[in-house]
């Protein structure tokens, strides 16, 4: 390999990778504002998935790709409000509810998925990339950076908000608190369960969109269990991250990275590694992570408690 | 009376379930003073003060603040008429910023914080007003215990408040952060406001109040100028009590030394020292008492000696072998039986059964297990023998502990460990939950172990209890052992300046 196919080759990756981080930047966002309330959401998979059938369905029926995303938000919102009536609401334990949110996105989305769309084999239009004048002809930045759709830009927007709204506005600075000490919140006058039910919105909201974004950015077809199991790698993500919304902008590329370094390797004929493998990277990765960082602090303290108001 | 009190507390009722917390309590604090509620734990001072905050809603009665009946559903509802609690569990959030913890709460939820600067200007102000060294923008979790303390006083003067209510605000201090405070407390009064000091504390309270309350069985039993009464008599009224029983007392002069504690120091989970160079013998045929207000040490001695707490330096001797740091199981196996102050924590697994809480340390032992497997024949048995002879109310053996009463669970877990032949018993609060004839048994059933030669520390808040069954009476206050006494009511007073720390016998009497 030269050195100009070797750029060509990082700078295809590069924005591959972005491309991919992108469900995972959206999910991991939303699931560190569901955590640092204390709620941990291990639903995402199923969540992310009901996402990205709405997301699909809805682009489907009306052709076009922004109803969708807002079909993939209220879908995963939708879901996510079951998750908060039985976790904050009802008490149940938030692993159990997860793993059965889990299984009934899986199960849910492919019986309706094969009842109504396999048979028409058809895809959808999806979101197109929007080349930024000048910048997308800079030689190699421009293909990683400045060649993607609006959904992949948008996730820095994302980014930067979320974390305004968690570290300089009150909303978030009780979230912080509701999190740690939900006592001391609701000494102060707040309702810890509405701040618990708003973070698990905005947490499956997000989740929501990044796997809209699967089947509207990406894809152009929803195919069963199509997330991956990158519902789980996002629960990796936060913990990597340090429960910080830039934190898991950054990661969440990382992770991208694994994923478009898997395909471009299968790509290339010169490495004798089976596809497995590789495919099996971004697993391994987090596994590694989360061995790496096992038992640092941050953690919201009362992460999966219950609150009981006296 | 003429002048309006700044707040009346009127025939305040309050229940939790069976437990009455507030029973009838009536009292009066004016303007400007530093009044002090004084009693034993469980006396009911911080539920009273909870009411007045908006944290615990009474039952009855009527709270009066500057001349107006209040009720408050919430906190803030009481900040927001100027009355102001610092509770024992802080309610700071650790992640946070002081400043931080101050604005939480405040102002509608969409606001954009953008007004920080005004915020650390004021506390810097208030924090140099009363040189309480707070430092807006420090993170809670870095702070010492004694510092987060200032912190929540500081949050309180934050929000404006008139009235001040610290609860056991020194038991969290060193000596010197105690002195810093109550001179603080003095400079709030000079400001203006006023100060509900809840202690249990004799000497603190003295240096302080203008006028002190003392609570018991929740109720206010008598209010005083701090002019017009003395330590002694306080003490006496904090823990003055009739003593109903009076069983016989053993004929035999004890035996050999049995347990020996040499110089024992340990610390409580917070780090701070609990127990300070504590020495003493218990001998075969007899019972020692410890008395104490709690939150002296006795908890901590009492889960050293039974192995659940590192001991720092010292020595424990149990019939001359050394068991000091031993692990419970061990000190468990040797000839050790531990009733334990807290029964759920250490003493039983609510969620099992009584037959299986009733073998916990020996159910990998013969008759109870042969070859790995549990001889549930036998353990039936042995527990059916047990509720029968201590009387415990349940269904059968085989029901779970947890749906017991909290008097009978106490019932078993005292059979059990009497069941075990030990030589040595350790009980930390013999009577919990216990009524008032399960109690006379189970006292019984102690004198008989004493009588057939066992040693038996007893640690208890229960003055009735320490005299009605021991030998000697031990007091510990600051961790330390004060005094050795016969259980003689006569000298009740005595006993009561010694819970409160009070040695110098000349200098208060009268």
């Amino acid at each position: 390999m030269d050195d100009m196919m070797f750029l060509t080759f990082l700078a295809t990756l590069v924005g591959a990778a972005w491309r991919l981080a992108t469900p995972l930047i959206f999910a991991s966002i939303g699931e560190v504002f569901s955590e640092r309330a204390g709620v941990l959401n291990i639903g995402l998979e199923g969540t992310m998935l009901v996402g990205a059938f709405c997301g699909f369905a809805a682009a489907f029926a009306t052709g076009s790709v922004p109803l969708g995303l807002l079909a993939g938000i209220a879908g995963g919102m939708l879901f996510g409000l079951v998750f908060a009536v039985f976790t904050i609401t009802i008490k149940a334990d938030q692993i159990v509810v997860g793993a059965a949110l889990n299984l009934l996105g899986m199960g849910l989305t492919a019986f309706l998925f094969r009842t109504y769309y396999v048979s028409t084999g058809k895809g959808i239009e999806i979101a197109q990339p929007v080349l930024i004048p000048f910048l997308s002809d800079i030689p190699f930045l421009g293909e990683a950076f400045f060649r993607q759709n609006l959904i992949v830009y948008s996730t820095v927007l994302v980014a930067v908000l979320a974390s305004l709204v968690l570290f300089r506005t009150s909303f978030g600075l009780t979230l912080r608190a509701v999190g740690e000490h939900p006592k001391a919140v609701d000494v102060a006058g707040r309702n810890v369960a509405a701040y618990r039910y708003g973070a698990v919105m905005v947490g499956t909201g997000l989740a929501g969109l990044g796997g809209a974004f699967l089947t509207l950015g990406h894809s152009n077809q929803f195919v069963e269990g199509i997330t991956s199991g990158r519902g789980f790698i996002v629960l990796a993500v936060v913990v990597f991250a340090r429960w910080s919304p830039i934190g898991a902008f950054f990661v969440s590329l990382l992770f991208g990275l694994f994923y478009a370094l898997q395909l471009m390797l299968q790509a290339q004929a010169s490495i004798i590694v089976p596809y497995q493998v590789l495919q099996a990277l971004p697993y391994i990765m987090t596994i590694i992570t989360l061995v790496v960082l096992r038992g640092k602090g941050a953690a919201p303290s009362k992460l999966g408690q219950p609150y009981e108001m006296r | 009376m003429s002048q309006k009190p700044f707040l009346r507390i009127d025939n305040i009722r309050k229940r939790f379930g069976p437990i009455i917390a507030s029973d009838g309590v009536s009292l009066e604090i004016e303007e400007g003073e530093i009044h002090s509620l004084l009693g034993e734990n469980g006396a009911g001072k911080s539920v009273l003060m909870s009411m007045i905050c908006g944290m615990v809603r009474p039952d009855e009665g009527e709270i009066v603040f500057k001349g107006q009946s209040v009720r408050f559903n919430s906190p803030r509802e009481a900040i927001r008429q100027r009355i102001g609690m610092v509770h024992q569990h802080f309610m700071l959030v650790p992640n946070l910023t002081v400043a931080e913890n101050y604005i939480l709460g405040q102002g509608s939820a969409l606001r954009v914080i953008n007004d920080m600067d005004k915020v650390h200007a004021r506390i810097r102000e208030l924090s140099d007003r009363y040189a309480l060294d707070v430092r807006p923008d420090a993170i809670i979790e870095d702070l010492s215990v004694g510092e987060q303390q200032r912190v929540e006083i500081l949050k309180v003067l934050f929000h404006g408040i008139d009235l001040l209510i610290l609860d056991e605000p020194t038991a969290v201090l060193t000596p010197q952060e105690t002195d810093r405070l109550l001179s603080l407390m003095g400079d709030l009064v000079k400001d203006g406001k006023t100060v509900v000091f809840i202690s249990h504390k004799l000497d603190e309270v003295m240096r302080v109040s203008n006028r002190i309350s003392v609570m018991r069985d929740g109720r206010v039993v008598h209010t005083v100028n701090v002019g017009e009464t003395n330590a002694r008599e306080l003490a006496r009224m904090m823990v003055g009590r009739d003593v109903r029983m009076e069983l016989p007392r053993s004929p035999e002069p004890p035996g050999r030394i049995v347990l020996s504690v040499e110089n024992m120091t340990c610390r409580a989970e917070t780090g701070l020292p609990a127990v300070r160079r504590v020495s003493l013998d218990v001998r075969a045929g007899e019972i020692v008492g410890i008395a104490g207000v709690s939150g002296n040490g006795q908890t901590e001695l009492s889960l050293a000696l039974a192995g659940l707490l590192p001991v720092d330096s010292g020595r424990v001797m149990l019939n001359g072998k050394d068991i000091t740091g031993l692990d419970p199981a061990r000190i468990n196996a040797s000839s050790f039986s531990h009733i334990p102050e807290d029964r759920h924590k250490h003493g039983i697994v609510v969620s099992m059964s009584l037959s299986e809480n009733t073998v916990l340390q020996r159910y990998d032992q013969k008759p109870f297990a042969s070859r790995g497997m549990l001889n549930r024949r036998v353990i039936g048995e042995h527990t059916r023998d047990l509720i029968k002879r201590f009387r415990v109310k349940s269904r059968d053996e085989n029901q779970a502990i947890g749906a017991l009463s909290g008097g009978n669970q106490q019932k078993l877990v005292v059979a059990r460990e009497l069941a075990r032949n030990p030589d040595f018993i350790l009980v930390n609060q013999l009577a919990r939950g216990i009524d008032i004839g399960a109690m006379e048994f189970v006292m019984e059933e102690m004198l008989k172990q004493r009588d057939s030669g066992r040693a038996i520390l007893l640690i208890s808040t229960e003055l009735e209890e320490l005299f009605a069954i021991c030998d000697r009476i031990l007091v510990m206050f600051h961790g330390e052992i004060l005094g050795d006494l016969p259980p003689d009511r006569t000298r009740l007073d005595e006993l009561g300046l010694l819970m409160a720390g009070q040695t110098e016998q000349p200098a208060l009497a009268g």
